[in-house]
């Protein structure tokens, strides 16, 4: 793939005896809203600053718009925005005046959509930095990052402080940045935001990848949950591998299937006369609580052998 | 009132240190002043003719107090050691204050705490408490130090007392400052007007019109006149203005809103000027008020230094110890004056010069360094604009040293003609000041976590500095001072060697420390 705006493999970042990334491998594609899953502490904000030459890789290769991220740092920053986790503002400048310095670093921003952005946002730039919410600090940031005329976003949990109104403001222009032809790093453990903005899903675990693709191709290895009231009780419903948490009472039946098995599920619930069902998709909830929520021991980046009864 | 008590104790553990510290260095301030007076004058008349020469000097009088019993060494720890006690003790009764009320409150810390089940007004009255106990400690400890010298006991206890009470005064008009406005910068800049008024006021007064020493619990302090007739009563005017200023800051406690101030925090421009955008200028921005409190600090005691003039002679007295200690290895007294002056305001300027060095620590360590990496800023133009900030700022402190300096004495002495040599004398040290800093620089690029180190530096300049001598401390260890090797202008002429040597130590440091930024991992 020639045309990865990020690609890292086998990268390597230790501190001390924690080893942050151990093996991680990340690749996304020009114009995708690329998500990055993971837990607190699994390695995405450390990944986020070893792309922007902030800490120095230990071992393995990572190419960032065709370069560098160590050595080129400030050639490739032109062509970057970044918006931290936890945004820190100087307790005595406004968010007008720290929007305004970030953008002339950056080599200047688009006036039009600063002010836009700003009415948008219902962001007081006259405010010092000291007086704002953490979600106003992000708005700032947020700001400076979508009004600069770059090539790539790289977002670290950009909307953790926003409320569900700013959120979809904040979609909008991802959407619109996508849609001329920018590309998204997102980092986050929103799952819900993530299943909204994003083309490919990366996630990481204790510093490795354990599953990447588009969420079409994730949610084939996941389970639908099916629910439905029947006309008489089912028969051999049991008995079809990949049915999980069968509930009968009667003629009602609650289920979980795996989605490769859902054909001969439902065939079984047809033979029995279907009077109602619901069939819900898997959430990125269920994504994930499948690589973190339980037994985890069982091995990495392989989830068919992690099922549990 | 629910949850005062605990309040209390977490202050208490919290500022265990804070209560070590200036419990320990007020003391001393005091104490040291019957010890070096004692030492100085050998004989009766000596004593009396410097206490005489001290009484007709203005600057003196504005500086420390009303000169009275000046020949007497309870007279003279109260008049050097009062006012200046007054002004620290209002500082640490802001700081203590300010960090458990408005700090907490604009930290967010403090909303946690009050859903808690406590009384809404128990985190200001343990605040306050807390504030008057240190103040009683440090009385206290004062007041049985003096009396422990040994000075007369009731007038020991009366500058204890007087020391104590007007710290409490200060508390309370923290406490008030704390109501009023909503930032704690704002708050702390509102609370040291009060005192820094409190000294102006007083001064004012001390020289020319007497009534206004009476608007000032600094004056109402040093009017009990201890050592010199000691009288009471002024003690309650600042138990009186202690309360009102109490009762004040409980009602306007209750009618605020938790977080807002009385007064509504002022916006600020929505644009960014274009010097701003730049690295050097928020480097400069950011560290421009602390450039100015430093430069304005050191011109301030430079003309006091000043404003000694040619009376150094006398002051000094006859005796061989305070020549020794000026005039090391002959020449005028006057010059080996100015010269060890000078060294000294270039010693506490190093406190600037260390602490800009160390800024962008600060600012790497709560996330704000990294968004500007994040830009096309290469790390060496954001350490370069740092540098020249250190750099510059430093001319500039050094500049008001000197100039203050100069100033001072020509003010005095009506001779102008030491203002250039004293302004360039100062400005020589920036090349001592440079290891310092380059060394802070070192330490920032290849291992911030030890930065702080960078403070040894300073401490070794002043032991070598004042006790070098004292304690015969070998050659190599003096040697290791930057202090120990500039020349000492104005007693001995200027040397370019030394002055280059240490330009090139300090620049290498720095640059060594740049080169390590470059490659090391931000935090």
């Amino acid at each position: 793939m020639n045309d990865a705006i990020i690609e890292i493999r086998e990268l390597t970042k230790t501190f001390g005896a924690t080893r942050a990334l151990d093996g991680f491998d990340l690749s996304v594609a020009e114009g995708e809203v690329h998500g990055f899953l993971g837990p607190n502490g699994a390695g995405k904000s450390t990944t986020i600053r070893v792309l922007l030459g902030l800490l120095r890789k230990d071992a393995g290769e990572v190419r960032l718009l065709g370069g560098d991220p160590w050595s080129h740092a400030p050639e490739l920053h032109r062509r970057l925005a970044y918006v931290p986790g936890e945004v820190n503002l100087w307790p005595n400048l406004t968010g007008g005046q720290v929007i305004d310095i970030l953008g002339r670093l950056r080599g200047g921003l688009d006036e039009k959509r600063r002010q836009e952005l700003i009415a948008r946002f219902e962001l007081d730039p006259t405010k010092k930095g000291r007086s704002y919410s953490k979600g106003n600090r992000q708005k700032v940031a947020l700001v400076a990052a979508l009004a600069a005329d770059v090539d790539l976003l790289l977002l670290d949990e950009p909307t953790s402080g926003l409320d569900p109104i700013m959120d979809s403001v904040f979609r909008e222009y991802v959407e619109r940045f996508r849609d001329q032809g920018g590309t998204v790093l997102l980092s986050s453990h929103i799952l819900a935001e993530v299943e909204r903005l994003c083309d490919r899903v990366s996630i990481i675990r204790a510093g490795r990848r354990v599953e990447s693709g588009s969420l079409a191709e994730l949610r084939h290895l996941t389970r639908t949950s099916v629910v439905a009231e029947l006309a008489r009780p089912p028969a051999g419903l049991a008995e079809i591998s990949g049915v999980h948490d069968l509930d009968v009472e009667g003629t009602r039946v609650a289920f979980e299937v795996d989605t490769p098995r859902l054909d001969a599920a439902v065939g079984v619930l047809h033979r029995a006369g279907i009077r109602t069902m619901t069939a819900t998709p898997p959430t990125l909830e269920e994504l994930f609580l499948r690589h973190y929520g339980d037994d985890l021991s069982a091995g990495e980046g392989s989830p068919e052998t992690e099922e549990t009864a | 009132m629910t949850g005062v008590g605990t309040y209390f104790w977490t202050f208490l553990r919290r500022d265990r240190w804070m209560y070590v510290w200036w419990t320990l260095g007020l003391t001393v301030l005091y104490y040291s002043q019957a010890v070096s007076v004692d030492g100085l004058y050998t004989t009766r008349a000596e004593f009396d003719r410097a206490a005489a020469t001290m009484e007709q000097n203005t600057a003196f009088i504005a500086m420390a107090g009303p000169p009275r019993a000046l020949n007497t060494i309870g007279g003279q720890v109260m008049w050097q050691a009062s006012a200046f006690g007054a002004v620290l003790v209002g500082l640490m009764s802001m700081f203590l204050v300010g960090r458990h009320t408005r700090a907490e409150e604009e930290s967010g810390r403090d909303e946690l705490l009050r859903a808690a089940p406590v009384a809404r007004r128990a985190s200001l009255t343990a605040a306050l408490l807390n504030a008057l106990l240190a103040n009683a400690l440090i009385g206290a400890l004062v007041a049985l130090s003096l009396a422990a010298f040994p000075l007369p006991a009731a007038d020991s206890l009366a500058v204890g007392v007087g020391l104590a009470l007007c710290g409490w005064v200060f508390s309370a008009t923290a406490l008030v400052a704390a109501q009023l406005t909503s930032s704690t910068r704002g708050m702390y800049g509102l609370a040291g007007t009060v005192i820094g008024a409190a000294y102006a006021l007083r001064a004012i007064g001390d020289v020319g019109n007497p009534a206004l020493s009476w608007l000032s619990p600094i004056g109402w302090y040093q009017g009990m006149h201890p050592f010199s007739g000691v009288r009471w009563w002024p003690a309650l005017l600042l138990v009186a203005g202690a309360g009102a200023a109490a009762a004040a800051a409980y009602l306007l406690f209750a009618r605020r809103d938790f977080g807002a101030g009385l007064w509504a925090a002022r916006p600020g421009p929505a644009r960014a000027t274009p010097r701003l955008g730049t690295s050097f200028g928020l480097a400069w921005h950011l560290q421009r008020g602390s450039i100015l409190g430093w430069t304005a600090g050191l011109a301030v005691l430079g003309i006091a230094y000043g404003s000694i003039g040619d009376d150094v002679g006398s002051v000094m007295g006859d005796s061989q110890t305070g020549h020794d200690v000026l005039v090391q290895g002959g020449g005028d007294l006057v010059d080996g004056f100015y010269a060890v002056a000078l060294v000294t305001l270039a010693l506490i300027a190093t406190g600037f010069a260390i602490s800009s060095a160390l800024q962008p620590r600060g600012e790497e360590d709560v996330g704000r360094v990294e968004p500007l990496l994040a830009t096309p800023l290469a790390r060496r133009s954001f350490l370069l604009a740092q540098v020249a900030t250190t750099v510059l700022g430093t001319v500039l402190v050094l500049l008001g040293a000197g100039v203050g300096l100069g100033a001072g004495y020509s003010l005095v002495t009506g001779d102008a003609g030491r203002l250039l040599p004293f302004t360039l004398g100062a400005l020589g040290y920036l090349a001592t000041l440079a290891v310092p800093a380059g060394a802070a620089r070192l330490l920032y690029g290849v291992a911030p976590r030890w930065a702080r180190l960078s403070w040894l530096v300073l401490l070794l300049g002043f032991v070598v500095l004042f006790f070098g001598p004292l304690f015969r401390l070998p050659d190599w260890v003096q040697a290791l001072s930057p202090y120990h090797h500039l020349a000492l202008v104005p007693a001995e002429p200027f040397h370019w060697a030394p002055f280059l040597a240490l330009l090139v130590v300090g620049a290498g440091l720095s640059v060594a420390g740049q080169i390590g930024f470059a490659r090391r991992d931000l935090r």
